[in-house]
């Protein structure tokens, strides 16, 4: 492939890291040709809200079920100014994230962040961050089962018709079972949307805490599901409506108590067992968030007994 | 409601296909109005049941049309319409009960649900009274409402037609069709459903279009008959008249063939 | 002279039984009859001759071999029977022409009460008010034919052959028709059952009826006829 290597256009922004783009990768890993498929795919996605967009999903320097779908998109629409924020569970820590996050500086350069009013991308999985996110900014979603009927509808011939038809009887069946066996419904994550009204989509497996946070976002929104080679997208300011029943409607989870370590009552709260006798603590699943509530509050003089 | 509807609800004409030189269907034409229950017989490979798919809309034929007057009067081609329009009308004013009951519920979903589906696909969201509305339709089929939540698995054959029944009945649907209702099932169960279906299509002003080689189920069921023999429908009439006077000798074959105990 | 309720014109009945090498049973011959409202015809002539042929021939339940039958419908339209159509045909017997076979075709499962009844409303939805008023009327009836109450919840299934005809006979009377042909109605009844459907016959003769019967008991038949036919006149070419 004769296409120039963007590679000498890379600033070191953060001089104190020390880029090694392995000379015969392309920007980003992908090949150009391959991103431009996946950016056609994507403006599809944006252009019919909810729409599973078949993609060809190449093979990734990781196995599926790690990531290789959102990778792929992040892939595609960074550019060397972004500043990219990758996070797993909330946490910017574990081993999902850090490699992530550090594939994308080996193959691209560019600046990396922990704080999510900084990133320009955010990578995630299974979380939404509790900062509200800003017009401008992008989330891309890593997704395991793009098809939120799938275990209902196994038959993906079906469940395209039921999409295109907009037969979505099933979903609610879902729901009754659940609220005739369990009394309430029982989906706590990957809880389905409408979106825009239209499409029923899969949110990734965040929890349904989060399905409020989708709804009328600034940010744009990008769903990557690798191995199952699909792309969704939520565009700016779309409506997304988490299903429910008139007398049994969408409720988020609550908890009797506030983070340990910032007292944030409004946050998802982690339970962290803290030794072996069984002691244990709520503390916010988004750490930076947390972290810079625990700044603010440090900066403010404001002292808080852990719980 | 009169009996004397003013126009028929099904208008079948010219129906033909063939699988190759294979004639399943040739040239099939009848009314039917509201309200009638018409039995078609005849034996294996007789073409019963591809009438049956072709006139349901699950099959397309080579030939002919099949029309269906809508709730707001209009007459439609059925083959015409768009595949949303169909399952739409699949869903809502028909009903298609499957003669292995397996292929026409939910197995593995809870009989309360098999029961509200149809109405949470028309957007009904009331948790409550779609249970209700459940409930009430078990006991109609005479399913202990208190299964509501047992799963078919574990029913026996003949609550599963009979949830079938109900779950296709809870739209009011003015045409159902039925492919062999009563097959595999024992004798007493034969008899129990038969007799419900008796008087569901007769509250219910229901047009039914009953597949069956038991002419002892047409008898008890059905108003008009319909006798098909290698694709042809060879006589027609009333019920009693097709079954006591046979006039072609396929039918008077079928009829003195039949058993009596 | 007020238009028959029954005519038939050069009807004529022979069935062809295919699988007896076509060997043909001619029945009945050039038949031409007419009934008018108020008449009670018995059809005379031993048996096998065709008497219940010309019965099930105006009931639309055998189809001619040739010739016309007409039935008066309530709205004084014509039904020419052997053109009619299925709904036409269901429509006349719902509403014009009456039939009490010498069998009762059982419907396993409904009560001997809602038998009668449902001749009352059949064929129309019904409020509860008119399903309880069919069944006061039904009870009437069976009063009158001597079946016990403690029956009239059962199936007739398990009633004697006598108790099925007269719930035959009850399902049959009950809605008055312009036409009712009766083939053996008194066949299983003792005496006083006998009487009670004879009583019920003249009444409806009375109310405007026309009748067409066959009795095997002779006293019956010259209790109720106005007229009686031979039916050997209808086979004379045969």
């Amino acid at each position: 492939m004769s296409s120039a290597s963007p590679i000498n256009v890379i600033k070191a922004s953060q001089p104190e890291v020390q880029v090694q783009t392995a000379p015969d990768v392309n920007f980003a890993y992908l090949d150009e040709r391959t991103k431009r498929m996946i950016r056609r795919a994507i403006l599809k996605a944006v252009a019919i809200p909810g729409y599973q967009v078949p993609f060809g999903s190449r093979e990734m320097p990781l196995p599926y079920g790690w990531g290789t779908g959102g990778i792929q998109v992040t892939a595609s629409v960074i550019g060397p100014e972004d500043k990219l924020k990758v996070i797993d569970q909330g946490s910017d820590d574990t081993v999902n994230a850090v490699n992530i996050r550090r594939f994308f500086q080996r193959t691209t350069g560019v600046q990396v962040t922990t704080l999510t009013r900084e990133a320009s991308i955010i990578q995630t999985r299974h979380r939404i961050p509790e900062t509200p996110l800003q017009e401008g900014q992008m989330i891309v979603y890593q997704v395991p089962v793009p098809e939120p009927m799938q275990r209902l509808e196994p038959r993906e011939t079906e469940t395209r018709t039921l999409h295109a038809l907009a037969e979505y009887g099933l979903m609610h069946v879902k729901l009754y079972e659940d609220i005739a066996r369990c009394g309430h419904i029982a989906t706590t994550y990957d809880y389905p949307v409408m979106v825009n009204g239209r499409y029923l989509m899969a949110p990734s497996p965040i929890p349904k805490f989060d399905n409020p946070k989708m709804h009328m976002s600034p940010a744009l929104q990008i769903f990557g599901a690798g191995r199952e080679k699909r792309i969704y997208a939520v565009p700016p300011f779309t409506s997304v409506e988490s299903l429910g029943f008139d007398d049994h409607p969408f409720e988020v989870q609550k908890w009797n108590t506030v983070c340990a370590l910032c007292g944030s009552a409004s946050s998802f709260l982690d339970e962290i067992i803290t030794d072996d006798q069984g002691s244990r603590m709520h503390v916010c699943s988004d750490s930076d968030f947390c972290q810079e509530r625990q700044a603010d509050q440090t900066s403010a003089g404001v002292k808080h007994d852990a719980l | 409601m009169t009996h004397f509807e003013a126009s028929p609800l099904l208008c079948v004409q010219g129906l033909s296909k063939r699988y190759g030189s294979f004639t399943a269907l040739h040239e099939a034409a009848f009314d039917l109005w509201p309200g009638e229950v018409m039995a078609v017989v005849g034996e294996s490979g007789s073409g019963k049941t591809t009438l049956l798919n072709v006139i349901a809309a699950r099959m397309q034929p080579d030939h002919g049309s099949v029309h269906y007057r809508m709730r707001d009067g209009a007459l439609k081609d059925v083959h015409a319409m768009t595949q949303a329009e169909q399952r739409l009308l699949a869903r809502t004013d028909w009903g298609f009960v499957h003669q292995h009951s397996a292929e026409g519920l939910r197995m593995d979903v809870s009989a309360g649900a098999n029961v509200g589906e149809r109405l949470m696909g028309l957007g009904h969201r009331n948790y409550g009274q779609l249970r209700a509305t459940a409930q009430e339709w078990l006991q109609r089929v005479e399913i202990d409402p208190l299964r509501i939540d047992d799963t078919p698995r574990i029913f026996s054959g003949g609550m599963r037609q009979r949830l079938q029944i109900a779950r296709n009945l809870v739209t009011s649907p003015r045409l159902i069709f039925m492919d062999e209702p009563t097959s595999g099932l024992d004798v007493s169960v034969q008899a129990r459903l038969l007799d419900l279906l008796r008087q569901l299509t007769q509250e219910l002003r229901l047009a039914m279009v009953i597949v069956t080689h038991d002419l002892a189920v047409a008898r008890l069921l059905a108003h008009r008959m319909v006798v098909m023999q290698r694709g042809r429908i060879v006589e027609m009439g009333l019920t009693d008249q097709v079954l006591d006077d046979p006039q072609h000798s396929y039918t008077q074959l079928l009829v003195s063939s039949v058993l009596q105990p | 002279m007020t238009a028959p309720v029954l005519s038939m014109q050069g009807v004529s009945k022979r069935f062809t039984l295919h699988h007896q090498n076509g060997v043909e049973l001619p029945v009945l011959d050039n038949v031409d009859l007419q009934v008018h409202p108020g008449e009670c015809v018995v059809l005379d002539g031993s048996s096998g001759m065709g008497k219940s042929t010309l019965l099930k021939l105006a009931y639309a339940n055998y189809r001619t071999t040739s010739g016309r039958i007409q039935v008066l419908g309530n709205s004084g339209t014509l039904l020419e029977v052997t053109q009619a159509s299925a709904r036409e045909l269901l429509q006349m017997r719902r509403e014009t022409v009456g039939y009490v076979s010498q069998f009762l075709r059982v419907i396993p499962r409904v009560a001997a009460l809602d038998v009668v009844a449902a001749a009352l409303t059949d064929g129309e939805i019904s409020s509860p008010a008119v399903v309880a008023d069919a069944r006061a009327q039904a009870a009437e009836l069976l009063v009158r034919l001597r079946i016990p109450e403690r029956l009239w919840t059962l199936p007739p299934a398990t009633f004697s052959g006598g108790e099925q005809q007269r719930i035959n006979i009850a399902r049959s009377l009950i809605k008055p028709r312009a036409l009712l042909l009766m083939d053996e109605p008194t066949a299983s009844l003792d005496v006083a059952n006998t009487r009670t459907v004879v009583q019920l016959i003249r009444e409806a003769v009375a109310r405007g009826s026309a009748v067409v019967g066959i009795f095997h008991d002779p006293d019956v038949g010259s209790d109720v006829a106005t007229r009686r036919i031979d039916i050997s006149c209808f086979r004379s070419n045969l």
